[in-house]
């Protein structure tokens, strides 16, 4: 288990088998049996709240929903903070680029009604919809983004989960703040930065695919050029 | 900012439409190859072919330019993510090395032409 901020170390600790053992539940036992200094992030422990995505034998995971039986090779498991963000102490990362990307990216719906108007009506199966709801179960948990090479070889990246944000939101047919989003997402820091390794897609624990997302903003954003309006 | 995105979006966009070029002409320039080959090879057999002919011209001319469209944009990301060189200088270095496949390209190309 990865001890210590970027400098840090490695130790070894020895845990109790039990049956249906969760990998949160290894990390929780050594923190209150063995070490309590130990530093880490939950919440629900239902794969709910996304944050207690650790890096699991190499693989971005949430802790909460991976049974050791899984993931334990010779009843051993490396346990280490997510990659690609900075780390503050032990199994937390700091998530502040990933969340501030979201906001760069545009991520926020922009609606243009007052409470004075009726409620727009989006046709359940119209295709806008669709795509939409392909994105939007999204929590946050920032496994596709410790997943995402591009991320580690371009740090200005927005990476998978912002990009599928502000796609679901360029689907939204409320929206207003289109075609800045689309701007936002444009170019090598955004949506056209995607090499369409799909880590992301392959690693996401809600079975999202941001690469489809990336991928229809790639277009969106192409068909706005050609037209002048990006 | 906008511009930034506007440009790089443009240059995406050039290199799928080069790309979509490029696939095209791979087809036809192997298929050439494979064709020509069957009787062994001469260079007078290639330029009989080419010599004098404004087709082959104008379809070795197109893929000289997509070539040389194509191939800098690729090699600018492989150089912002491989050896972080970004910037200005990253770019001026890929358009020298655009207008030099263009130039070689071409000179090739007008040489199996004249």
């Amino acid at each position: 288990m990865w001890r210590g901020a970027a400098a840090g170390a490695f130790c070894h600790f020895e845990v109790p088998r039990y049956a249906s053992q969760t990998v949160l539940d290894v990390v929780t036992h050594i923190q209150r049996h063995l070490d309590p200094t130990l530093a880490y992030r939950y919440a629900c422990r239902v794969g709910m709240c996304g944050s207690c995505a650790m890096t699991v034998n190499g693989i971005a995971r949430w802790t909460c929903r991976t049974h050791v039986d899984k993931v334990a090779q010779d009843g051993r498991l490396e346990i280490a903070p997510l990659a690609n963000l900075p780390v503050i102490r032990d199994l937390v990362a700091d998530m502040s680029a990933f969340f501030d990307k979201w906001a760069r990216a545009q991520g926020r719906f922009a609606g243009a009604r007052t409470r004075l108007d009726d409620f727009e009506r989006v046709p359940p199966q119209s295709e806008a919809r669709l795509q939409a709801d392909a994105g939007i179960e999204c929590i946050g948990c920032g496994v596709c983004y410790a997943s995402c090479d591009v991320v580690a070889w371009n740090p200005d990246y927005l990476g998978p989960a912002a990009l599928n944000r502000a796609w679901t939101l360029v689907q939204d047919e409320r929206d207003a703040g289109r075609a800045a989003r689309l701007r936002a997402v444009a170019g090598d820091a955004g949506c056209h930065a995607c090499h369409t390794h799909m880590s992301c897609t392959e690693r996401c624990p809600k079975h999202i695919a941001p690469t489809a997302a990336i991928g229809g903003l790639k277009r969106a954003v192409a068909r706005a050029a050609l037209r002048g309006e990006l | 900012m906008n511009s930034r995105a506007r440009g790089e979006t443009w240059l995406w966009i050039a290199q799928r439409a080069s790309a979509a070029v490029l696939a095209v002409c791979v087809v036809v320039h192997l298929g050439t190859v494979i064709y020509a080959v069957r009787g062994g090879l001469t260079a007078a057999e290639i330029l009989g072919r080419t010599r004098g002919s404004l087709g082959w011209l104008a379809f070795y001319a197109l893929f000289v330019l997509a070539a040389a469209v194509h191939a800098p944009i690729g090699l600018r990301s492989v150089l912002a993510e491989w050896l972080g060189w970004r910037g200005p200088s990253r770019d001026a270095a890929l358009l020298a090395f655009a207008v030099l496949l263009a130039a070689l390209g071409m000179r090739a190309v007008l040489a199996v032409f004249a």
